[in-house]
């Protein structure tokens, strides 16, 4: 149900508006409104942070095939509880989103839910098998816009290059999204090859696995002229890559994860099975590089790679427990937290690589900003200063968070989808 | 406040005494083995035996035992207890062994230096010297060769030094501060 | 020291005399017709061997029996995931029968150090994955000490593969503590590019390191498939890194043959070389049981995480 609220004297941030000012925020009817209407519910936001809502362009939400992890209901609230208004679904579900049926089925479920907005990502290859392309075609007509076979990497620079050639076909443009990590080089890898690896006795996925992929997958999309985009990038000399391919103009974006921004292999001496991820956290070099490309803009976007497992699933030995974190509900705080208030990124660009450079990857019109009248009320308002420590339980159904125990400081206040309370006084309303 | 209760020579005459003693009670050195409670009663012991042979012009055959894996303490303190060497190159079947220690106190140290004796075989008798006996039993333990009896309190400190280890013979004790008691 | 005994890095060098002076000790036990002391009378040591090794277990084993300890040996061919229960709820059932020590063998690395988050009993890593082999490390450094009389400036060469063994590690990590110096020998492949930050030096030819040596240190050659990725041919291997006859022949008159065993005759080691009096091998293994036992005796004759005064 739409609301008819004003939010005073919030610091509006908006970064496609250009707007960094104090003010009030009125929104009725889905919209967000020129003036307060007089029955608008008044909320003093003096202190908090009003932005377009949060897009991730990278999230997880298992269902169908994996509900024992998380279901599209529990994740698009957690998303919600994040701060976010739009999320991309990734395809490696059971069964895999290699076609229009399960895309829809995704999209009816988060219409149910009511959370927050799902785009479903379509798989590249049939069954995520990496041999014959998916009903790319098919899977256009019911709305996709990114195809992605992340888990792992397209296995061939042959089938690489007729997935981007046939998207060409399409009355839309589509985004190709890459994970990138050589096969051959990964193979049985468990954190960063480096000193940790060697000296906790644990295989590793050097840097190099992204690096090859990167330049491999910029060659081919530079020759035909695709659109690219690097998931989770981890290593430094990605980000080189990258920074050369788009001063030539190369039609590439990329996303960065919170924790790729934070951790490093250090904090694997505990064998911690939360802070083990694909691609791994890598060296401190490498993650003060991933903060600069952020900064200056070679990386795009910041997205979760929210990756739920089951509790029973990560308290198993370090090389049986699978990969990932999830991250829509520290997103934020995390980002405020080290990157914001140390200054190494303005608040500004923070938002935009949250929510409107995502936005305009995904396709997503809707979310993003700007914030003007007439545009849907997809919003969140946040306390910037308010501490908590990451701690079960979540609103998602899991809990392995490789923030697990930490302080930060960025509560969402407020989430709006399209007008309506996702998020009203710090709790999920669905 | 620390007295000296032995002297060098005090302990030299004392060693002495023992040893013919222990040719009187024994009726000579036959079968007769000395074993030293490691630590401090390693040396005590090689000195009773010199003194055995030079009265009797007989070699007695010396070991040294460590208890440590038979004390009653283990796992009760924050480290375990250091341990020290085992030397007996003989066998203790059907002998006469006399324990030689420095000080009895409690009697535990002797329980476990018997039982680590058993495990080495089956001696024909087990007789006890000590250097000093400070009271305090918790267990029925007596010795049946004594240097000197020195009445001590619970908190006072005995310490029993010896040339080898600490560069000169003496035994003192350290009186508590907080009230004496008496033997 | 006094909780768990999971890797060499948790030792300093007065720790590691003060096990090896422990172990002399109860070498000599081990010489007596009664092997058997009651210092730990009534403890319950548990060995969960996850990963099969019938020598290890077998030498714990002895160690427990010896010090007068219940022992209980847990042992299960494959993953816990393929016989259906967790290492946790496995730990938890130890935990639940009042286990006092439980000395784990296992192929993921880290492992045990997961274990203490689930136990109070005292845990000894007898083996993870490629990660740690405390216990070989100190019988091995009991050995070198008793032959050579000190450890302090030894030369010691580790040969082979370093990459996936967790021998190498550990002794690594305990020759430096102790002032050792340290050379691993092996093909490229199989030595991680990051070794030098273990304060050892690397190099490849084998030939030109023997004739300084106070131990060679010879590792087993995994024959399976995905290590012959790492060099062409086990014949190649032989040639270039093996202890052949000839090589043996360099090696410092003084200088000791070691190898943690079970032993590949014919690609690591020259059978005839392995049987040489300079092979202190066999005297590896018996000086293992007495590690052990020092090991069990300190963890559990103090008061350490669950005791009580």
């Amino acid at each position: 149900m739409s609301e008819r609220v004003v939010f005073e004297q919030a610091r509006l941030v908006d970064p496609l508006a250009g707007v960094d000012e104090v003010r009030d925020v009125a929104v009725a009817d889905g919209v967000l409104a020129a003036e307060a209407p007089a029955d608008a519910e008044r909320i003093d936001a003096r202190g908090l942070i009003l932005a377009p809502g949060l897009v991730d362009l990278h999230t997880h939400l298992r269902e169908p095939g994996e509900e024992h992890k998380e279901t599209v209901a529990t994740g698009t609230r957690a998303a919600a509880a994040g701060g976010y208004t739009a999320v991309a679904a990734m395809a490696n579900t059971d069964p895999v989103a290699d076609n229009a049926a399960i895309v829809q089925a995704v999209r009816d479920l988060a219409a149910a839910a009511g959370s927050c907005d799902v785009f479903p990502v379509g798989a590249i290859t049939r069954g995520l098998d990496g041999e014959a392309l998916a009903e790319m075609g098919e899977m256009v007509e019911a709305g996709v816009r990114v195809f992605s076979d992340d888990g792992r990497s397209v296995p061939t620079a042959r089938l690489l290059r007729n997935a981007l050639t046939y998207a060409k076909a399409f009355p839309v443009e589509v985004v190709l999204a890459e994970h990138a990590e050589d096969a051959s080089l990964i193979e049985g890898g468990q954190i960063h090859e480096g000193a940790r690896s060697a000296s906790l006795g644990l295989a590793g996925r050097p840097a190099e696995a992204e690096e090859v992929i990167v330049a491999r997958d910029i060659a081919i999309a530079r020759a035909c002229g695709g659109r690219l985009h690097l998931c989770h990038l981890s290593s430094a000399r990605a980000v080189d890559v990258v920074r050369r391919a788009k001063a030539e103009g190369v039609r590439v974006t990329a996303e960065v994860t919170p924790h790729h921004l934070v951790g490093t292999d250090d904090d694997l001496v505990t064998y911690d099975t939360n802070k083990k991820m694909n691609p791994p956290l890598r060296t401190a070099e490498d993650r003060d590089a991933l903060r600069a490309a952020l900064a200056d803009g070679t990386i795009d976007a910041i997205a979760t790679d929210h990756a739920p497992h089951a509790v029973e699933e990560k308290d198993l030995e370090f090389d049986l427990a699978p990969p990932g974190t999830i991250g829509l509900e520290t997103a934020l705080a995390v980002v405020l937290t080290h990157l914001v208030e140390p200054g190494v990124l303005t608040l500004l660009r923070a938002i935009e690589t949250l929510a409107s450079a995502p936005a305009q990857i995904l396709g997503a019109a809707d979310h993003g900003g700007p914030l003007e009248p007439g545009r849907p009320a997809n919003l969140v308002v946040f306390d910037p200063g308010a501490e908590w420590t990451v701690e079960a339980p979540f609103a998602s159904k899991a809990r392995n968070s490789a923030f697990m125990g930490e302080r930060l400081r960025g509560s969402v206040r407020y989430t709006m989808l399209r007008g309506a309370f996702t998020v009203a006084d710090g709790k999920p309303t669905r | 406040m620390t007295a000296t209760v032995m002297t060098a020579d005090d302990i030299r005459r004392a060693l002495t005494r023992i040893a013919h003693e222990v040719l009187e009670r024994d009726k000579g050195a036959d079968d007769v083995v000395l074993v030293g409670i490691a630590d401090r009663g390693d040396d005590l012991a090689r000195r009773l035996a010199a003194e055995v042979s030079r009265i009797e012009g007989a070699e007695v055959p010396v070991g040294v035992l460590d208890i440590t894996f038979y004390r009653d303490d283990i796992g009760l303190r924050a480290e375990a207890p250091e341990v020290h060497e085992t030397r007996i190159r003989f066998d203790v079947s059907g002998k006469v062994v006399v324990l030689v220690d420095d000080v009895l106190y409690t009697g535990r140290t002797i329980r476990s230096a018997m039982d680590a004796l058993m495990d080495l075989g089956r001696p024909r008798k087990i007789q006890l010297a000590v250097l000093v006996d400070r009271g305090h039993r918790e267990l029925p333990i007596r010795a049946d060769f004594v240097g000197k009896n020195v009445p001590t309190g619970r908190d006072d400190d005995v310490r029993v030094q010896v040339k080898e280890l600490d560069g000169a013979d003496a035994v003192t004790v350290r009186r508590s501060d907080e009230g004496e008691g008496s033997a | 020291m006094n909780e768990h005994l999971l890797s060499m890095h948790d030792l300093t060098a007065g720790d590691v005399t003060r096990i090896l002076d422990t172990a002399g000790s109860f070498r000599e036990v081990g010489s007596r017709v009664i092997k058997k002391v009651p210092a730990l009378r009534g403890r319950t040591v548990v060995n969960l061997f996850l990963e099969n090794s019938t020598r290890t277990r077998i030498s714990f084993e002895l160690a427990a029996k010896r010090l007068s300890a219940d022992v209980i040996n847990f042992s299960a061919g494959g993953s816990s995931v393929a016989k259906g229960e967790s290492l946790k709820d496995t730990a938890l059932t130890l935990q639940a029968m009042g286990a006092d020590a439980i000395v784990v063998r296992h192929s993921s690395s880290g492992s045990p150090l997961q274990l203490t988050r689930w136990v109070d009993a005292h845990v000894l890593n007898a083996g993870d994955g490629t990660h740690e082999h405390p216990t070989q490390a100190l019988l091995d450094l009991y050995t070198m000490r008793e032959k050579h009389g000190r450890l302090d400036g030894l030369r010691v060469a580790i040969v082979g593969d370093v990459l996936h063994s967790r021998v190498a590690r550990s002794l690594s990590i305990g020759l430096v503590t102790v002032g050792a110096e340290v050379t691993l020998v092996g093909p490229p492949t199989l030595i991680p590019p990051e070794a030098p930050t273990w304060d050892v030096q690397v190099s490849y030819d084998l030939d030109g390191v023997i004739p300084k040596l106070d131990v060679c240190y010879m590792l087993r050659v995994q024959r399976e498939r995905q290590r012959l990725e790492f060099f062409p041919s086990v014949r190649e291997y032989a040639r270039l890194f093996g202890l052949t006859s000839d090589r043996a022949a360099m090696l410092p008159e003084t200088a000791l043959i070691m190898h943690p065993g079970p032993m590949n005759r014919g690609v690591e080691i020259d059978s005839d070389v392995a049987d040489q009096p300079s092979s202190v091998i066999e005297e590896q293994v018996t000086n293992g049981i007495a590690i052990r036992m020092a090991l069990l005796y300190l963890l559990l004759g103090s008061t350490g995480a669950g005791e009580t005064t």
